[in-house]
């Protein structure tokens, strides 16, 4: 059971009340009529899946109902920070591209 | 290889079964061979039997990090059923529950497939739109399923809470009387008895660290115990770790990894003859020839590679267990445990070529590969002899994300399993 600390409500809450939406920092394109299909294909439906530190979008569905970034370790399932919408991580991988 | 038969189980007990010939052997890999299997999990095992069994290829090796079977494949609710919407998954699942039901002989192995027949609950009128389209759907590419009432179901599973108290009543059922379950180690153990039969060696505790490819063509794999292994074609099935084997080919898949838990309860007296699934409240449940109640649960929400779930979705589970069968609520959990899945967007699996020439995936079966283990190796076996997709296989390849072509299975199934 994960003790998530929301930087809305400044508390620590359990995970029930909260609801993983999948990898944070996804920049939808700028001109999308410009896309090519496998440009597109890859906005869609590709998506970071690394054996270690991960970005990742949650949402205090059962509280605040914000959305805010965690950088989680998903083999160690370790929470390594929280951060809001906009802010960028601070915790990194090391082979990351 | 020793055949298997009663006379032979006679013979044998005069020496008090002390001299049964090894199931298989545990061989030191060659230089080179000609397909590379990475993954002993049932569908690189099915892959290779079928390779040296059918399509004449028996310059093979399995390359396995830990032990066969040791995946997902023993850690299913070994539920077998075909009744799947859209054409291209029906096609490849059925093609699948035709195999399992001449495994155990073609194996010369008891895989305990048993066609009990699946349940899949509908509690609300969207649910029985459904399950309508879906069995219809089926029984038109010749699949069996029959569209049920809530008194019919209540005759099949008496213990089931049939009644307008449930929170969601059940209103009918999807029921494929062809569906069951198969031993899902004894699966893994069958098709790895037939692949070293027919020459195949299958190396385990034997991690692939790295895919060797020079000009854009995969030439072998890199162990830490065996340094290089050389072969003509790799095909990677790999199950939750698909991501990481994609990389290290340097290309990325549609993929997403995520925890999937089952429980089993202390063996009871026979009371469930059939296995029910509902995805309305999710939770889905059989009884083992053992007598445990198996039970799975969903996956949970966010990705992660430790074998183990989440509480909260076990308490989901069981929640929806007691609520479908009532006289469950005082029976023990014995165990529970986890796999890691990799989960595609359109919830159907990839068996592709892939951008790098020679190298092969199989994966993104998500929740519901155990029923295919014969199918997929099958369809895999046949495009890694003919270095070209099988006709099933073809609609399932990875560049589907690319042109749009998806298979879109989500929800249309049942139950995601
Ligand atoms: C709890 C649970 C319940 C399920 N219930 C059902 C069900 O009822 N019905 C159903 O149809 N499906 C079910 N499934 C899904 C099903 O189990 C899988 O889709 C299927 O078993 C996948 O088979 P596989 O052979 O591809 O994978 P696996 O059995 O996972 O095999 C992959 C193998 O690759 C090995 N490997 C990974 N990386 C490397 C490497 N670098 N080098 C060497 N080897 C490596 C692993 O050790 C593993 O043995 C369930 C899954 C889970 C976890
Ligand atoms: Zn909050």
């Amino acid at each position: 059971m994960f003790h998530i600390y929301c930087p809305y409500c400044c508390e620590y809450r359990e995970e029930e009340e909260f609801h993983a939406a999948g990898q944070s920092h996804i920049a939808r394109p700028l001109d999308p009529d410009a896309c090519t299909d496998k440009e597109w294909g890859e906005f869609m439906y590709f998506r970071a899946n690394p054996r270690g530190i991960h970005h990742e979008l949650w949402v205090h569905a059962a509280g605040c109902r914000q959305y805010f970034n965690i950088t989680r370790d998903t083999q160690t399932y370790e929470i390594k920070e929280v951060y809001k919408v906009g802010e960028q991580p601070t915790v990194v991988a090391n082979n990351a591209k | 290889m020793q055949h298997y038969s009663g006379f032979g189980l006679l013979k044998h007990s005069f020496s008090h079964h002390e001299n049964w010939q090894r199931v298989w052997r545990n061989p030191t890999p060659k230089k080179k061979y000609d397909v590379i299997i990475v993954g002993g999990g049932g569908h690189g095992l099915a892959t290779a039997y079928y390779l040296a069994k059918e399509f004449g290829v028996t310059n093979v090796a399995v390359i396995e990090k830990g032990f066969l079977g040791g995946g997902n494949t023993a850690r299913n609710t070994t539920i077998v059923r075909s009744n799947y919407l859209w054409d291209e998954a029906a096609h490849l699942y059925e093609h699948a529950m035709k195999l399992w039901e001449g495994l155990s002989q073609d194996l010369n192995y008891n895989v305990m497939f048993s066609q009990r027949g699946c349940l899949n609950l509908g509690h609300t009128l969207q649910d029985m739109r459904d399950i309508q389209r879906r069995v219809n759907a089926n029984r038109l590419n010749g699949i069996d399923g029959e569209v049920l009432d809530a008194q019919q179901v209540q005759e099949i599973v008496p213990v089931l809470d049939c009644s307008d108290r449930a929170r969601y009543p059940v209103l009918g059922a999807s029921w494929q009387p062809r569906a069951g379950v198969a031993r899902h180690d004894a699966v893994a153990w069958g098709f790895a008895r037939g692949a070293d039969s027919h020459g195949v060696d299958l190396i385990q505790q034997t991690e692939v660290e790295d895919l060797i490819i020079e000009d854009g063509t995969v030439v072998g794999v890199r162990t830490a115990r065996y340094g290089e292994i050389r072969a003509d074609r790799v095909g990677c099935v790999v199950a939750g770790n698909s991501s990481v084997l994609a990389k290290m080919a340097g290309f990325e898949l549609p993929l997403e990894s995520h925890p999937l838990q089952a429980l089993v309860s202390e063996p009871i007296k026979p009371i469930l003859d059939t296995v029910v699934m509902s995805n309305q409240v999710h939770g889905y449940a059989s009884q083992s020839d053992k007598g445990d109640l198996v039970i799975g649960a969903g996956i949970d929400g966010y990705n992660g590679y430790g074998q183990r779930g989440s509480y909260s979705t076990i308490e989901h589970t069981i929640q929806a267990i007691v609520e479908m069968f009532p006289v469950f609520s005082r029976v023990r959990m014995n165990r529970q445990w986890g796999g890691i899945v990799d989960t595609c967007p359109d919830a159907c699996p990839i068996i592709s070529e892939t951008p790098v020439k020679n190298l092969f995936f199989n994966c993104g079966w998500g929740t519901g590969g155990f029923k295919a283990t014969p199918g997929s190796g099958h369809v895999f076996a046949a495009s890694l002899a003919k270095g070209e997709m099988h006709p099933l296989a073809k609609p399932f390849s990875m560049f589907r994300f690319h042109n749009g072509a998806l298979v879109d299975e989500h929800g249309a199934a049942g139950v995601a399993h």
